[in-house]
């Protein structure tokens, strides 16, 4: 995969994952002209575009596309799979995920990212482990903290 | 409801993040924006160091307003500086930063490769993930030069815990590509092989990415994955549905393993080994049979990740392109799908058929599809799957169904996307070429695709749909009414205008005999048009009024008149005035024998590879040529005529000039009785090239009419030159003795085959000359060939 990009309706980008080496110049303007063209998209038509010389796979959940780069020689489906399990894992993690969880909390959809998918290809396709890495980390932390800052809330339960 | 952060809410930043939202303008924005800058600014220069919670805060909200796509210019400092927390959100969040925003400055990078250092050496796995993981985002060249050689003894020492294998496997994927000459596997390589066997799944998953890439750099040295993969995959496609737990998706066993281990495969022959190709191809035939299977589920996932592993199955049948039945049992899967339900799997099987059509087994299976893919072609509503049905057409075009198919191809250009044009006219263009066995029908078809989309129409096409003419007689007269018909239609594209000037210009006494289509009704039906058009058509229409005025002698004093108005001979563009200068002047003081000569027809272009094709793979890529395609380029490769027939009659011609110092007269005669501007279309020889010098297709006599003129005065100098052979004359003379020299410079790469020269002399002159061979070897580039001849005359 060479990136992944997700955005509301209104072309709002709401987290970037970039998977190759590109100058923030060409970032933008990659940005600009592919939500524009996959917003373009009328809801019956399929899930496959040919972009550039790449391919672009995108579901939308709700008010969230979710958009993938990959290239030519990779597998459409299955990167369709890839968006769903990522869905999947948010869903978990924050309890009926929306889309002002991944605003509120995008370092940790960034977090939830990494261990799923690494340099752009699939890490860990459990659904079980990668959870339990997310939930470790978390633990770690609690443990370290040795009273509660005052500005955070009341201890939330681990899942 | 925002939700509150697990662990450790950071309050302030979802304050700061609320404030943005409800910002009504991009100006109140920005104006919050600054402030929380300037805020943060304040804090890190401060007096108090700032506690590790509050050092997170702030670099968190930096990268939340550089996520937004304003510019961050600090912070770089405070984020290495959480780097060395031992509080793990505060090390997560400092990581982050540091990916999302590369700084090259060398001391922040020498500071954040310490930090890595010390992670990847804490021996605490989640520490170690994170280094990791920030390398793998990173990739930079430094990281490479620092890390490479640690990272291969993490993956495979025997005490590293799975999940930190996992991200080494791809965290050295990641520096290989951006930086293969630092990651040497050498030693590693049968180890890291071996992790296909790991009883991990996550780690196999993982790893098997790595190798897959290696192996497409350094197949040997990897291929004994080959043999470890097949034994994978069998055990996946075999199990129950219950035996991989966790790694099934939807009743799918392992569909992400599944896939890349098909793609591993792909960068290998089919193994050698009969024990594994068997098991191989056993494997392959139950995802074939599982296909066709009632499905165990009705959710989309379900379907999608097995048909995954199906459509990489099936790229790995057409890949190893050897067990025929297993080709045509895809085919025929694909041809189910192609009249699927489901738009995507529609595109898909179109996508995929585009490959197997290029293979010699499947090529008439897949024909068998035409109607509906034709079908696909017209009533699809995704213009991407319409695409891809034209795409297959094209490649699965043979001699049978060319007709039908470029047929279909044009009546989908009336209608198609305006970005997909071009590359649909080329293609078009490609086929009618290829596949014509009545060139009328190959000029009907190019004509029509100016007509319906003239302005995608590029220059290769018709420069190409002109040289098949000129070099076809049959076609000719054929094309010379078509053109006319066509410049006849009320509202017509210039591009047409240009091919039929030309082809008017060339051919038009082939259809002077009818009356509706008399020299002066074709000058007036081109002139028309002429107002209308761009400069560089008015100027080959100009070029085809002077060659009228040699065919059709009775409209001379019509067209001199038009090439005698202002607007022609004052015109302000340059190439316009000159050519109607000139061909006005040469109307008037050329004899008809040498109008005749200097414009007499245009020989036969050389063969050469078809410029439509290299233009066609320079927008797709690569991978766009089909197999059939690659055969005619063998076949056409490089045929390059020489030239050399053309010298030796006007160096003898040189000669007796030289000799005999002559008035003008004889300047008139020699260029009557040696054709300088246009050799006799039987030789074979070439003038001018239309490819090479993209410019308007004028004949362009006078260049060696000047070099041959110039010959009265001097001894010496290049006496003609083309795109493949320069001649070269040097001449002495003493009393009644002339010495000359032919020099032949052979200018192309190619080696010239059987080149030989004669000279013909008129008259009694043969008598007087004796020609020396000097050396005759003929070698490319520059390299030159030697004739003398001794030339002398009875009188001074």
């Amino acid at each position: 995969m060479q990136f992944m990009l997700l955005f509301s309706r209104q072309g709002k980008l709401r987290l970037q994952k970039w998977y190759v080496p590109l100058s923030d110049k060409e970032k933008k303007k990659i940005t600009r002209e592919l939500v524009q063209t996959v917003l373009a998209r009328k809801p019956k038509m399929c899930s496959f575009l040919e972009w550039r010389d790449l391919k672009i796979v995108y579901k939308r959940y709700a008010s969230l596309y979710f958009c993938c780069a990959i290239e030519d020689q990779d597998n459409e489906l299955i990167t369709l799979e890839i968006i769903h399990r990522y869905v999947e894992l948010l869903d978990k993690y924050f309890g009926s995920v929306c889309e002002l969880d991944i605003i509120f909390n995008f370092e940790k959809a960034y977090f939830i990212l990494d261990e799923f998918l690494l340099g752009g290809e699939a890490q860990e396709t459990s659904k079980k482990n990668v959870l339990k890495a997310i939930e470790q980390a978390d633990l770690l932390q609690e443990v370290s903290n040795t009273g509660l800052h005052p500005e955070s809330f009341v201890n939330p339960s681990c899942v | 409801m925002p939700a509150v952060s697990k662990g450790d809410g950071m309050r302030g930043l979802a304050v700061f993040i609320s404030d943005i939202r409800n910002c009504k303008s991009k100006e109140a924005e920005i104006k919050r924006i600054n402030k929380e800058l300037a805020n943060i600014r304040s804090k890190f220069k401060g007096d108090k160091a700032l506690d590790g919670y509050s050092k997170k805060k702030y670099v968190c909200k930096l990268l939340f307003i550089f996520l937004l796509g304003h510019d961050i210019d600090f912070g770089h400092m405070e984020a290495v500086n959480l780097l060395s927390s031992n509080k793990y959100t505060e090390k997560q969040i400092g990581y982050l930063f540091i990916s999302v925003l590369v700084n090259s400055n060398s001391e922040l990078i020498r500071l954040i490769n310490n930090a890595i250092k010390n992670d990847l050496s804490s021996r605490n796995p989640t520490f170690m993930c994170l280094a990791l993981h920030c390398i793998a985002n990173v990739g930079s060249r430094e990281m490479a030069e620092a890390f490479a050689s640690e990272i291969p003894r993490i993956l495979v020492a025997g005490d590293t815990m799975d999940s930190v294998k996992q991200s080494a496997a791809l965290c050295l994927l990641r520096l290989y590509k951006t930086s293969p000459d630092l990651v040497l596997m050498g030693e590693w390589t049968s180890r890291v092989v071996h992790l296909l066997n790991d009883q991990h799944m996550g780690v196999v998953t993982a790893a098997i990415s790595l190798i897959t890439c290696l192996s497409q750099k350094n197949p040997d040295e990897f291929k004994t994955c080959v043999s470890l993969a097949v034994s994978r995959l069998s055990r996946i496609v075999s199990s129950a549905s219950t035996d991989l737990q966790d790694y099934t998706y939807y009743f799918v066993p392992a569909p992400w393993l599944s896939c890349k281990l098909l793609r591993l495969l792909q960068c290998y022959p089919p193994p050698e080994d009969g024990a594994v190709k068997g098991r191989l191809v056993e494997c392959l035939e139950t995802i074939l049979n599982k296909a066709q299977e009632p499905p165990k589920s009705k959710k989309v996932q379900h379907s999608n990740a097995k048909n995954a592993i199906l459509f990489e199955a099936i790229s790995l049948i057409i890949h190893y392109d050897s067990e025929p039945n297993l080709l045509v049992r895809a085919c025929n899967q694909l041809g189910q799908f192609l009249q699927h339900r489901e738009t995507n799997l529609r595109y898909l099987a179109l996508e995929s058929m585009c490959t197997l059509a290029s293979s010699e087994f499947s090529h008439e299976a897949v024909k068998t599809h035409i109607e509906t893919v034709i079908n696909a072609l017209k009533t699809e509503r995704d213009v991407s799957v319409r695409q891809r049905a034209a795409d297959l057409l094209y490649a699965m075009c043979d001699r049978s169904n060319a007709k039908q198919i470029v047929a279909e191809m044009l009546s989908y250009l009336e209608t198609a996307d305006y970005s997909i044009r071009e590359e649909m006219v080329l293609k078009v263009a490609i086929l009618a070429e290829k596949y014509a066995v009545d060139y009328s029908w190959y000029v009907d078809t190019i004509l029509n695709l100016i007509r319906i989309a003239g302005d995608y129409v590029s220059e290769e096409v018709w420069y190409r749909v002109i040289q098949i003419v000129i070099n076809r007689d049959d076609v000719q007269g054929y094309a010379a009414k078509t053109v006319f018909e066509a410049l006849q239609a009320p509202a017509c594209h210039e591009n047409m205008v240009k091919v039929g000037g030309y082809i008017l210009g060339e051919f038009g006494n082939l259809i002077a005999g009818d009356p509706r289509s008399s020299p002066l009704v074709q000058f007036n039906l081109l002139h028309s048009k002429f107002h209308l058009c761009s400069v560089p058509t008015r100027a080959l229409l100009l070029s085809a009024y002077i060659k009228f005025i040699n065919l059709f002698p009775e409209t001379k004093a019509t067209i001199q008149e038009v090439l005698r108005c202002d607007s022609q001979i004052r015109n302000s563009d340059v190439e316009l005035q000159q050519r109607a200068v000139e061909y006005l002047k040469l109307s008037s003081i050329a004899s008809t024998d040498v109008l005749a000569t200097v414009l007499e027809e245009m020989p036969p272009f050389p063969e050469r590879e078809s410029s439509i094709l290299a233009k066609l793979k320079k927008k797709k890529g690569p991978g766009a040529v089909s197999v059939t395609e690659l055969e005619d380029n063998k076949r056409e490769g490089g045929e390059l005529n020489g030239g050399g027939d053309r010298g030796p009659d006007t160096a003898a011609m040189a000669a007796s000039n030289a000799s005999t110092p002559s008035p003008s007269a004889d300047l008139l005669g020699i260029r009557s009785a040696a054709p300088v501007g246009a050799p006799p279309a039987s030789t074979g020889s070439l003038l001018v090239d239309v490819f090479s010098e993209a410019g308007p297709a004028a004949p362009s006599a006078a260049v060696n009419d000047d070099g041959f003129l110039r010959f009265v005065c001097k001894n010496n100098g290049v006496l003609f030159e083309n795109q493949l052979l320069q001649i070269g004359i040097k001449s002495e003379y003493r009393q009644n003795l002339g010495r000359m020299y032919l020099f032949y410079g052979n200018k192309t790469s190619v080696q010239f085959a059987s080149f030989t020269t004669t000279v013909s002399c008129p008259g009694d002159l043969q008598s007087h000359i004796l020609f020396v061979p000097l050396c005759s070897e003929t070698k490319p580039s520059n390299r030159i060939t030697q004739w003398k001849a001794i030339t002398s005359s009875l009188s001074p």
